[in-house]
């Protein structure tokens, strides 16, 4: 039972990371193994921001092992020599916490596979999120154990994903955690609440296709398989609605680009979405009690029916 | 339900003659005998007066706590209630067991007005899922949307949605009447044993899947058909009745009742094997 919430304005910016951090911490009661945050931030456009990691939090209740901090500066390194090779330069660099950082880099490129390919060599180390508004943070711990240890609560954007985790069927630790970047696509990120029961067969014939799984938690599947879509053409509403016979079992998604946000609800409807619509702002999550937590007065919301897809545009 | 401390001897449906059978199984042989009536006691009921009313701000409370002051209120007497800032707050108004007027100035969240049997309920706003979930008797109106799985098994009263209800309504109901002013969405009336659901606008795929019996009616498109869900000849009784429980559900009193469709059970699942107790019976 984890929970999901998303919220994009429309016309305007507002602080995303303190609302969408009220959101999931009004969801915290469904699962607070870890909480992750894909914030769209308000950016010039003309840097890449990379989120990554060196290392997993080993604190927590994790289920990783753990290492010492020296390997972390040595990962960090190559990173470094990587992105030298590769022609992109480090325009800033900020190290939140030993085994995650966040660089802001002049990259040409428009392909980022290979790019990803090569960083994603070094053992241990994981691109959270690539993009050019797209921010994804995620780490042991509730919505605000999260937020107040990477400082969201003043990032200001236009749209923003999260997810409260009770893990299931992968460890708790932060490459289970949601959201999934849609490796390589720039700006694209994942939530999932359900289970897939088709996981392993569409992963293999995802990864004969070429496309990379970092975890073994079947929510990575959508971020993947939406992945896979776009990359022969289709478009994110067109990947979502084939998503709906595509994977089998039971789930509600959201899947964020640098300028939509859209969801989907599975054919059972076994799973819960309350969402809330209007001209100026869309907010939804697996509670009304998340909505709330940034709308507190009387407002219309509903339940989507079963095999709904919705996109919306900032 | 009446406080059975109060009950007569004879009771007024006896009186008028509604009932004349004698029952005799062990159950009301040895805990319901009236003549030891004063002996009995309906835990969780209190007398109250309609007429005293009362507010209960609910936005800084714990779901318990907003539950153990309603039972608190009832206590003193209030029969009107009204709950201000619900804010989407989930289970309350649960286990109410006899008559209340409870007004919600606002939304509820799941399982809200769960095992209830008794009292009439208003909803200013949207319910999330299991609404009413196990509802014994009563009358709780929504006059917003309401999430999925509502009216889960209730045995009893009337549970209206004025806007639109999520999946699998009504599922494994037992009695009662729902009644849906909106859409509703797939499995309506799913492993439904009783009761009957209305649905004025259109309903989700797989309606009425693997229904034990009840019966569904639907004003509007049908997604598709549950496994052993049938549509059955809507009869001029069954229209007088839709006519009679729309006007006093206060929704849809204009609609035209006579193009519904009604869908009952089959009856041919495996459970419904009538030959097959007959066979046993001569193998044996």
């Amino acid at each position: 039972m984890c929970g999901i919430a998303g919220l994009i304005h429309r016309g305007k910016s507002s602080k995303v990371g303190h609302e969408l951090q009220g959101m999931l911490q009004a969801l915290k009661h469904r699962g607070e193994d870890s909480t992750g945050y894909a914030l769209y931030g308000d950016t010039d456009g003309k840097n890449f921001i990379m989120r990554f990691k060196v290392g997993e939090n080993v604190g927590e209740g994790s289920t990783s092992i753990a290492e010492d901090v020296s390997v972390y500066d040595e990962r960090k390194k190559i990173v470094d020599s990587y992105l030298a090779e590769m022609g992109a330069k480090i325009v800033k660099e900020e190290r939140t916490l030993p085994y995650s950082l966040r660089y802001e880099i002049q990259y040409d490129k428009k392909d980022l596979l290979e790019f990803s390919q090569k960083i994603e060599s070094i053992p241990g180390v994981e691109i959270l999120s690539m993009g050019k508004s797209l921010e994804v943070i995620k780490d042991l711990g509730n919505a605000k154990m999260v937020c107040d240890r990477y400082n969201l609560d003043k990032l200001v954007g236009t749209h923003a994903i999260g997810h409260a985790r009770m893990a299931t069927e992968s460890g708790v630790d932060i490459k289970s955690a949601h959201p999934f970047w849609g490796y390589p696509f720039s700006d694209v990120s994942v939530v999932h609440n359900g289970q897939l029961t088709n996981y392993w067969n569409n992963r293999r014939a995802l990864e004969n296709k070429g496309m990379r799984f970092m975890s073994e938690c079947d929510s990575e599947l959508i971020a993947v398989y939406l992945a896979e879509k776009m990359r022969d053409g289709a478009s994110l509403e067109e990947g979502m609605k084939e998503s709906l016979t595509g994977l089998d079992g039971v789930f509600t998604y959201f899947v964020a680009t640098k300028d939509s946000l859209g969801m989907a609800k599975d054919t059972m409807a076994a799973k819960p979405l309350v969402l809330y619509e209007s001209d100026e702002l869309v907010a939804m999550g697996s509670e009304e009690i998340a909505i709330r937590s940034i709308l507190p007065q009387e407002i219309d919301t509903y339940d989507p029916f079963d095999g709904e897809v919705k996109v919306w545009q900032i | 339900m009446a406080n059975l401390k109060n009950v007569t001897k004879k009771t007024k449906a006896q009186a008028m003659g509604m009932h004349s059978e004698v029952l005799t199984g062990r159950t009301q042989q040895k805990f319901f005998n009236p003549d030891e009536a004063e002996n009995f006691y309906y835990f969780g009921t209190y007398d109250v007066d309609f007429n005293k009313r009362t507010d209960l701000d609910v936005k800084d409370m714990t779901a318990a706590d907003a539950n153990k002051e309603i039972d608190n209120l009832m206590s003193q007497g209030y029969g009107t209630i009204v709950i201000k800032n619900p804010q989407g707050k989930h289970s309350i108004g649960v286990g109410i067991l006899n008559k209340l007027n409870l007004i919600f100035e606002g939304s509820l969240g799941y399982f809200g007005i769960g095992s209830c049997d008794g009292p009439t309920v208003r909803i200013n706003g949207r319910v999330g899922w299991s609404c009413a979930e196990n509802l014994m008797a009563g009358k709780v109106v929504i006059e917003k949307n309401a999430g999925s799985c509502f009216g889960a098994a209730i045995r009893g009263g009337d549970l209206i949605c004025k806007g639109s209800v999520g999946a699998r309504t009504g599922i494994d109901m037992k009695g009662g009447t729902i009644i849906i002013g909106g859409d509703a969405g797939a499995f309506t009336g799913f492993m439904m044993q009783r009761g009957r659901i209305i649905i004025l606008g259109d309903v989700g795929i797989n309606l009425g899947d693997s229904m034990y019996d009840g019966t569904i009616f639907v004003g509007g498109e049908i997604g598709s058909y549950g496994s052993d869900a049938v549509d059955a000849e809507l009869t001029k009784s069954d229209q007088d009745w839709l006519k009679r429980k729309l006007k006093v559900a206060e929704i849809g009193e204009k609609f035209d009742v006579s193009k519904m469709k009604k869908i009952v059970a089959g009856k041919k699942l495996w459970n419904y094997d009538n030959l097959e107790p007959t066979e046993k019976k001569g193998a044996i």
